[in-house]
């Protein structure tokens, strides 16, 4: 296993490296350069052009490359010319509120997916197992913006139960018990709205696997021992289901990433998502390269965390 | 007599052979009627789609800004399901928009399906070499955000239009195919009648293409299908974050982006739930078709 483990790491250095080199020649095909945002009808031209011979702009592009990663890899990843500030600062600021957000989702996914998985398989073919299996079915064929809008709608603006944007209300201080739970209450409706469209791998997993179990020898094998049923559920069947269950957190947080572009935009959430659909608009290069890069590597990141728990936890899957 | 006899042979034959594709797939729909009723409804309505943005609908004159019919309200003076900010006939651009998600995905979905199986089948069929140099090129754009990079690719294109916008897309969607058909081909690929094949020295191009291929239909069937309604999701979601078509030509997620405006959203209904329904009824109604036919293919789990 511990094989296992050493090679996806290291395949993932190639990775990396692939990736990089590819937002880097990508950026360099965007127009403009980094200075010309700085251009207003006050700068002298020859200032601008002076930046751009100091700061690489024409050299080959492998110096350039060289001087970016190597500056990358010392968490230099430049300045933002639209917040005029470094681009780790921006993006450490918008992170921990996609963090916040992230956390609170896979909690609330889990927490709805698992019972529902549990409760399909265990009445399979009775109309509860029919009403799960259809919502999960719903929650995977809906595009998530077009149901996060309606939830912004009919919970934010008819009803009025949520706030419609921001992390927290205005005026209230820092620290406070009543910040902490704006804050919370700002979370719950994004987190909720996505925990509801992504139940459908978990409990189609959990959902096939009990259906399994339930022939399984050991199973039997507890049953005529004069086991109870209910017990067999919870100590048995429940806890050799669960265990893969861990290795779907890898694709959940992929998944996450994906989704936070269009969860954050739509609920008009300061996180790294909508932070990378602004610096877009407003061709911050320096941020977009940088946010890429990071979303490629959590990616890599979590689907490398899904292999390795799979190898630990299920004997089946492991290679070699 | 003889006659009679050759026909009974004949039926008792055709009752023993088992069912072809199209047959299984019929009983399946047949059994399901919320798959029957999701297959016509979804092929009557984009036909209906496209007879009324081909024939009824004149583009430039829904286009037209009119600013005195800012925000009509549905019903309001001819105006079907009201106007946008500009005056703008919301029904026609509608109708408009899915014309064009629609055809975008299915150009995406034809054009990623293609390079996909041909790709798959190559790599199920070969194997060795050839296999594993693909393959890690498919494990790494897997896992890359591709949404991120796709908006990148686009925002670099100095002027893109509908082609570019497709080809874009379709570049990172023939990954996920290309990984099934390849699996399913890897062990298509051992089979006797493959082998009998190559002995009797049919080149690899016929028994990859006239061979394998017709075997792996069903499969491919449901993955093409189901990659349609993907790809319906994936244009309107760009064109919802504003990085789809042009502005000049909506789509169906360019209609839902409106709402980011929260004055529309909150009280101009009409300009952007329309939209949104009809992307939702689009989706339910092509995966149903989608899963049945999975359910077709994979006789575990036949209903009919």
């Amino acid at each position: 296993m511990w094989k296992t483990i050493v090679r996806r790491v290291l395949i993932m250095i190639p990775q990396l490296f692939i990736l990089s080199l590819l937002i880097f020649l990508l950026a360099k095909q965007m127009p403009g350069d980094p200075f010309t945002g700085l251009i207003t009808p006050e700068t002298d031209p020859n200032v601008i052009e002076e930046l751009r011979v100091k700061s690489g702009f024409y050299d080959p592009w492998y110096v350039q490359y060289y001087n970016w990663i190597s500056n990358a890899a010392q968490g230099d990843f430049g300045q933002s010319y639209t917040f005029k500030k470094p681009v780790a600062d921006i993006i450490g600021d918008r992170a921990m509120n996609t963090l916040l957000l992230s956390l609170l989702s896979v909690v609330l996914l889990y927490v709805l997916a698992i019972p529902l998985g549990v409760l399909a398989g265990r009445y399979h073919d009775s109309l509860l197992d029919k009403s799960i299996v259809l919502y999960s079915f719903i929650s995977y064929a809906i595009p998530a913006f077009v149901l996060y809008l309606i939830f912004v709608f009919v919970f934010g603006y008819r009803l009025m139960w949520f706030p419609t944007s921001g992390t927290v209300d205005i005026g209230v201080d820092p620290g406070t018990w009543s910040y902490y739970w704006s804050k919370f209450y700002h979370l719950l409706l994004p987190a909720a709205s996505y925990a509801l469209l992504a139940t459908t791998g978990v409990i189609q997993y959990l959902r096939s696997e009990i259906i399994d179990a339930k022939t399984m020898d050991y199973v039997k094998t507890a049953r005529s021992k004069g086991i109870p049923m209910k017990k067999v559920y919870s100590r048995h069947i429940f806890r050799n289901s669960l265990l893969p269950i861990a290795a779907f957190l890898g694709f959940t947080i992929t998944g996450l990433l994906g989704g936070s572009i269009f969860i954050e935009t739509v609920f008009a959430y300061p996180g790294m998502g909508k932070l990378f659909v602004e610096s877009i608009l407003s061709r911050d290069y320096s941020v977009i390269t940088s946010l890429v890069m990071l979303y490629g590597f959590l990616a890599l990141l979590g689907s490398l965390l899904s292999d390795i728990i799979l190898s630990i936890v299920d004997p089946r899957i492991r290679i070699d | 007599m003889e006659n009679k006899n050759e026909q009974t042979v004949e039926k008792l034959e055709s009752q023993s052979s088992p069912p072809t594709g199209i047959q299984v797939i019929w009983r399946e729909f047949k059994k399901d009627k919320l798959a029957m009723f999701s297959l016509i409804g979804s092929i009557l309505l984009m036909i209906a789609i496209m007879f009324m943005a081909f024939f009824t609908i004149d583009q430039t004159e829904v286009m037209k800004i009119q600013l005195l019919e800012r925000f009509t309200e549905p019903g309001v003076r001819g105006y079907l399901l009201g106007a946008d900010e500009a005056g703008r006939d919301m029904f026609g651009q509608l109708i408009i928009g899915a014309k064009n998600s629609i055809i975008i995905a299915v150009a995406i979905t034809i054009i990623a399906n293609i390079v996909g199986i041909a790709l798959g089948i190559i790599m199920g069929y070969y194997g060795g070499f050839i296999d594993n140099f693909f393959m890690r090129i498919i494990d790494f754009f897997i896992t890359l955000p591709t949404t991120m990079i796709i908006i990148v690719v686009v925002t670099i294109i100095p002027s893109y239009g509908i082609i570019d916008l497709i080809l874009i897309i379709a570049a990172f969607q023939w990954m996920s195919t290309a990984r099934l058909v390849r699996s399913k081909a890897l062990s298509e690929a051992r089979r006797d009648y493959i082998s009998a094949s190559k002995t009797m020295g049919t080149s690899d191009f016929a028994i990859m293409f006239k061979g394998l291929l017709p075997n792996l239909s069903s499969l491919l069937i449901v993955e093409v299908t189901l990659s349609f309604a993907g790809n319906v999701g994936i244009e309107t979601g760009l064109a919802f974050l504003g990085f789809g078509l042009p502005p000049s030509t909506p789509s169906l997620g360019t209609l839902v982006g409106y709402a980011m405006n929260p004055i529309i959203l909150s009280s101009k209904w009409w300009v952007w739930l329309p939209a949104s329904i009809l992307i939702l009824v689009l989706m339910l109604g092509i995966n149903y078709v989608g899963q049945a036919l999975r359910r077709s293919a994979d006789a575990k789990q036949r209903l009919g």
